[in-house]
């Protein structure tokens, strides 16, 4: 397949700590990544970005040796290395600060970093030089972490710092982060940004990882944008614009307008005031929030990933109980004394479609028709008598199917062997169909090619038109800013204010994000 | 009084024999659950031992060469359970009930096949076996009133199996906690996904996790069958497997803990001989086999949360799938 | 589930077919090693178990009993629990079968004192999976270890009652008197004249819950309830589905399975409540639930299967000299160990010789 050269300028003057060339990697028929060339000059950032599904990760997954690519070659400072495992990268100097923290969370923050380089056999041998590098590290680099504390004493931002350490300690040279910044506040983002550029003064090549545009504009020095398990450009990031850098990860011109018409709002249907709620361990996940929906509008709620919106739906779905504070849902009020359920919420006109399809929204192992009435397989849709009907539940499927292009339209292929954004289909076909008063949506189109989220889309604003409440989280600011008539940006479980997303942009909801009140 | 402190110091002195399989199958769960794996398959293994030790020493007139081959054939076991739940990634208690029904078949199939005898090993002489060691200096130690006694009653007169699995307990303590072995065998058990991605094979390390619970089974065995008793009997492991499992849990999968659980547990069963049909003051007489429960009580209690926390590795029971 | 490129009807049909045929290929090796025949072993114990007088009945006595507690494993496994404790229940179904005996059996006719002693079988084993199943729900209580320490306290509280305040005067041996004659269930051989064995009308009770089963997971929407809790516990949260309620009724239906057994064992052989009477059949209903696949015609072929074994293994007992019924525990160690925790050890291998056969076409996946 023909490279889109046009943006290219590799960096070949420079020396090269990393260059890959032809990688490919197939997960069963799933090619995630397709004949990857990669240049990477020694001693600055690059940045690799993609949507999410893009393939990035199994890049780097095959570059730390997690993976083994089932063709290409590598070459680490100009030689040819093969990378089998883990060992392998980690002798190859490469380091690594994974997505999901590999922090035992038991162990404090030494025996972490000493987990695979103990330096002998009985532990104390190797106690005192760890301790010592943590310290120069810290000093170093900025990193001053408390050896003995333990990790699950820590927290994020933190913890970060730690899988930072444990990458640099044995001396890395090229360090690889995957997607750091999805758990962070824009404070601890920022701290994060300067440790990078300290230690691209010192030398180190940094790997970043992310689908966020404006982190690539921050602080790399070139990037690679992947699309569908392709490269599809490399750039010099003070050469290129986040407009052009959008085109390529998603393929054609960006629609950051969707035709969406003007709302009109009715009654309200969903009322949350001074909604608190607290963690086991704690923490205040939200934190008096308030807000209306009223009947025909979309609600977005925008903010960085984490800052209590996964848990605002999970309370409003009925999936947490409320800690303080009240909700009330078409007339039923719903607070800490009052518990309700979620097949109670469902029979109140409640729809839900879930952050997560996979775990949450979806049996993988049920057929596609029995997912079809998961919810609602106590209502005459699964049959009308005692009994369930096998036949009811084919044809309601089958209609369903139809109707929102559902492919391959088989009822009785099970949901794992549909593509994500099939799958999603048949959670929104299913939650619609119920035509709910009030519809939680959560990342609608995470993980969904770019049909399909036009699809979509179009589907939430006929629903609006329909005179649904309609309340959507989603991470993408552009998705929100796009679909919602109004829209509330959370921060640390606060609601940092509502404005109207006509009279808003992406300046002032990022000034909010970070936790400036509107 | 110094008939009460006799017959406590006896009590005692029979927990510890009591206790020996018990701390040592305890051992290896704390081992294999630490690195990951579940293991109900103690039982299994602790038969095994058992009667390979008796079978091997009853021909070839060694103990040695008998407690020996137990630990090799028990670990055996250990291998077949690692080769289903670690390579094959198969289910770790569907694997751990096979091997505890396959052992209960194949020691009477092949103590027939050998022996003829419906199951049972030949008697074994004493010279056989691993008996009691009388330690140095108790016939000087004699006349010092109570410490003598103490001396003479509970600290010497055990089997030398007896004295190494309370060898093992400090030793499993250090290996698992003092050492980088134990280090990376406990983070296994934890989140195995950062052992992989320090570059560790989770799996040779949950295999190494298994034979040594394999071996230690193998000793808890021989000291059934070639030391506290002098022949196999079909199915003379009789539930201590799960004991051990018991006390692993109630002890936390810490091996002082555990000790002290097992301890508590053949402490039970010693009492119970000597509380049957006896009237005690005040209480009546015991019913025998409510004592004989309690482990599995407490350890109901203890994992619904009632007494204490348990707090299991946090990975165990997942196959590891890269 | 990984299929491992194998066809839908080769994971279910083949796959399992040739897991057994491996198992007993190493019982096979077994036999041969300890210098006995496995092909003569293997006719003595199809003939024990089929052509001899009365063997048939004997088998399908056998069967009745792994019927119920396969079911009582495989309804769990349906909401992903693994019930170690059938043969706890099973045996608390034996008390249960006793006390409603003796309270109802005096004073009622037959055709009231059965469906009631029935249902307190089913009621007792019921009552012994449910505290398991609570605190799985409720306390976080890891369900295997829970019905394993269930096993051993039923054994304890068994041996206490019938050795005590159930045991019948003036004997020594630790059982109840024999239950009233009203609640007895009639064996084929009284009724129908066929040769004379254990095989009672129990084994209908049998095969009506194998119907029930089927009815329950496949068609009513408590059983899709437990399947959707089985495969996705957080989906199924997400659906409005009370997990923790869910878990404690499939405990409660599995439990009631197990306890079923006793109507075979104590009101249709034994006639009295006597120690040990479980003998090892609840940890039989673990392989029959396996290798059935929990589907109630593959638990019935499994349980035939066992049934067969158990019967042909003590024709073992007598023409060999080596080999006894313990061959059957090996085989049952085997079926769990190939059917169960090395189910797809062979899909790879299955798959490359259908390829290459030409049965199925086109690349290994995964």
């Amino acid at each position: 397949m023909a490279k889109e050269t046009n943006t290219t300028r590799g960096p070949s003057a420079a020396r090269l700590a990393l260059e890959l060339s032809g990688v490919s990697k197939s997960f069963g028929p799933v090619q995630a990544n397709k004949d990857i060339d990669l240049s990477v000059a020694a001693g600055t950032i690059h940045g690799i970005i993609g949507e999410n599904g893009a393939g990035k990760s199994t890049l780097m997954n095959i570059l730390y040796g997690l993976h083994r690519a089932d063709s290409g070659t590598m070459k680490i400072d100009g030689s040819l290395t093969k990378i089998r495992s883990s060992a392998d990268a980690i002798t190859a100097g490469i380091g690594m600060v994974h997505q999901h923290f590999m922090l035992v969370p038991r162990f404090t923050v030494l025996e972490n970093v000493m987990l695979g380089s103990e330096g002998g056999f009985v532990l104390r041998e190797g106690r005192d030089a760890t301790i010592a590098r943590l310290a120069e590290l810290g000093e170093n680099y900025g990193l001053h972490v408390d050896p003995h504390a333990l990790i699950a004493d820590l927290n994020v931002g933190t913890r970060q710092r730690v899988e930072i350490l444990k990458a640099l300690k044995g001396g890395a040279k090229i360090l690889i982060l995957d997607e750091p910044t999805g758990v962070l506040t824009p404070q601890e983002t920022e701290q994060l940004f300067e440790i990078l550029k300290v230690l691209r003064a010192d030398g180190v090549t940094v790997l970043l990882i992310t689908h966020k545009l404006d982190e690539i504009m921050a602080i790399t020095d070139n990037v690679s944008i992947m699309r569908a398990g392709e490269m599809v450009g490399h750039c010099e990031t003070a050469k290129t614009n986040p407009q052009e850098l959008a085109e390529l990860m998603v393929g054609r011109k960006v629609l950051l307008e969707v035709d969406k018409g003007t709302s009109k709002p009715a009654d309200t249907r969903l009322s949350v005031s001074g909604l608190n709620l607290w963690s086991d361990r704690g923490h205040q996940v939200l934190n008096d929030v308030s807000f209306d929906v009223r009947a025909g509008e979309i609600f977005g709620i925008a903010g960085v990933s984490g800052n209590g919106q996964s848990e605002l739906l999970e309370v409003l779905g009925g999936m947490l109980p409320v800690g303080g504070g009240r909700i009330n849902f078409l007339g039923q009020t719903i607070d800490s004394a009052y518990k309700i359920n979620p097949a109670a919420l469902r029979g109140l006109g409640m729809g839900h479609i879930p952050e997560d399809r996979h775990e949450h929204g979806l049996v993988l192992d049920f057929e596609a028709q029995e997912n079809m009435v998961l919810g609602y397989h106590n209502t005459p849709l699964a049959g009308a008598g005692r009994l369930m009907q096998g036949r009811a539940i084919t044809a309601h499927c089958q209609a369903q199917m139809d109707t929102y292009d559902v492919r391959p339209a088989n009822p009785k292929l099970h949901a794992r062997n549909f593509s994500g954004g099939n799958q999603q289909k048949i959670v929104i076909a299913r939650e619609m169909f119920a035509d709910p008063k009030v519809l939680l949506v959560g990342q609608p189109t995470r993980g969904v090619d770019v049909g399909a989220i036009e699809f979509i889309h179009n589907q939430l604003i006929a629903l609006r038109d329909r005179g649904c409440a309609i309340v959507l989280v989603s991470v993408e600011l552009d998705e929100v800013m796009s679909l919602a008539d109004r829209i509330m940006v959370m921060n640390d479980g606060r609601n940092m204010g509502i404005v109207d997303a006509s009279k808003t942009d992406a300046n002032a909801l990022g000034l909010m994000m970070a936790g400036v009140a509107a | 009084m110094a008939d009460f402190l006799l017959q406590f110091l006896l009590a005692l002195d029979a927990s510890f024999r009591l206790a020996t399989p018990l701390i040592l199958c305890a051992m290896a769960g704390i081992f294999a659950e630490r690195s990951g794996v579940v293991d109900i398959s103690l039982e299994g293994k602790l038969l095994t031992g058992a009667f390979i030790a008796a079978a091997v020493t009853a021909m070839s007139g060694s103990p040695w060469l008998g407690l020996f081959a137990a630990m090799i054939g028990s670990m055996c076991m250990s291998l077949l359970h690692g080769f289903s739940t670690i390579t094959h990634k198969g289910d770790q208690v569907v694997s751990g009930v096979a091997i505890n029904i396959l052992a209960a078949g194949l020691t009477i199939i092949i103590g027939i096949a050998l022996f003829r005898t419906g199951g049972q090993t030949p008697l074994l002489d004493n010279a056989d076996r691993f008996r009691p060691i009388i330690l140095p200096g108790v016939e000087l130690m004699n006349n010092v009133p109570v410490i003598g006694t103490i001396y003479r009653e509970f600290i010497s007169g055990h089997s030398m199996l007896t004295y190494l699995a309370l060898a093992i307990v400090p030793l499993s303590f250090f290996i698992l906690y003092r050492t980088s072995f134990g280090l990376r065998l406990r983070a296994v058990g934890e989140l195995p996904e950062a052992v992989d991605s320090a570059g560790i094979s989770v799996y040779w390390l949950r295999y190494r996790a298994l034979m040594i619970g394999g071996l230690l089974c193998g000793i808890a065995g021989a000291y059934l069958s070639i030391s506290s008793g002098a022949n196999f009997i079909r199915d003379m492991s009789a539930g201590k497997g799960f004991i051990a499992l018991a006390a692993v849990i109630f002890g936390n999968w810490r091996p002082w803990k555990a000790l002290f659980s097992c301890l508590l547990f053949g402490f039970l069963e010693a009492a119970t001989s000597r509380l049957q049909g006896v009237d005690l003051p005040l209480i009546g007489e015991i019913p025998v086999t409510f004592m004989l429960a309690i482990p599995y009580i407490v350890t109901v209690l203890l994992l619904a949360g009632f007494i204490g926390r348990p707090s299991p590795p946090a990975a165990i029971g997942v196959p590891y799938d890269k | 589930m990984k299929s491992y490129g194998l066809p839908h009807w080769a994971e279910i049909y083949l796959l399992p077919a040739v897991n057994l045929l491996m198992a007993l290929i190493v019982c096979g090796i077994v036999i041969a090693l300890i210098g006995e025949n496995p092909i003569e072993a293997l006719v003595v114990m199809i003939k024990g178990a089929f052509v001899f007088k009365g063997s048939l009945g004997f088998t399908l006595y056998y069967t009745t009993n792994f019927i119920f507690t396969g079911l009582a494993v495989a309804t769990a496994f349906h909401a992903l629990m693994f019930n170690i404790g059938g043969e706890g229940q099973a045996y608390l179904g034996g008390l249960g079968a006793a006390l409603a005996a003796f309270l109802f059996g005096p004073h009622l006719s037959p055709v009231i004192v059965i469906p009631l002693v029935v249902a307190s079988t089913a009621a007792f084993g019921a009552l012994w999976a449910l505290i398991p199943g609570y605190l799985q729900a409720y306390r976080g209580s890891h369900i295997v270890i829970t019905t394993i320490m269930f096993n051993f306290l039923a054994a304890s509280l068994m041996v206490w009652l019938l050795a005590g305040p159930l045991m019948q005067a003036g004997q020594q041996s630790p059982q109840t008197p024999i239950l009233p004659e009203s609640a007895h269930i009639a064996k084929f051989s009284e009724v129908f004249g066929v040769a004379k064995s254990p095989l009672n009308f129990s084994f209908f009770i049998a095969l009506l819950s194998l119907v029930a089963f089927w009815v329950l997971i496949w068609k009513t929407r408590l059983g899709y309830e437990i399947r959707a809790t089985g495969k996705n516990p957080d989906a199924a949260k997400y659906a409005g589905i009370n997990v923790p309620r869910v878990i404690m009724i499939t405990m409660i239906i599995a439990g009631a399975f197990a306890g079923m057994m006793a109507t075979n064992e104590i009101m249709g052989v034994h006639n009295r409540a006597i120690l040990n009477f479980t003998n090892g059949f609840g940890f039989t209903g673990i392989a029959v639930a396996l290798m059935g696949r929990n589907h109630p015609f593959g638990i019935l072929l499994a349980a035939l299967l066992f049934g067969a074994l158990f019967q042909g293994g003590v024709e073992l007992d007598f023409e060999f000299q080596s080999i006894t019924r313990e061959m059957v525990l090996l085989i049952q160690g085997m079926v769990i160990l190939f059917s169960g925790a090395l189910a797809y050890m062979m899909a790879p291998i299955l798959a490359r010789v259908l390829r290459t056969l030409g049965v199925i076409k086109g690349e290994a996946h995964g």
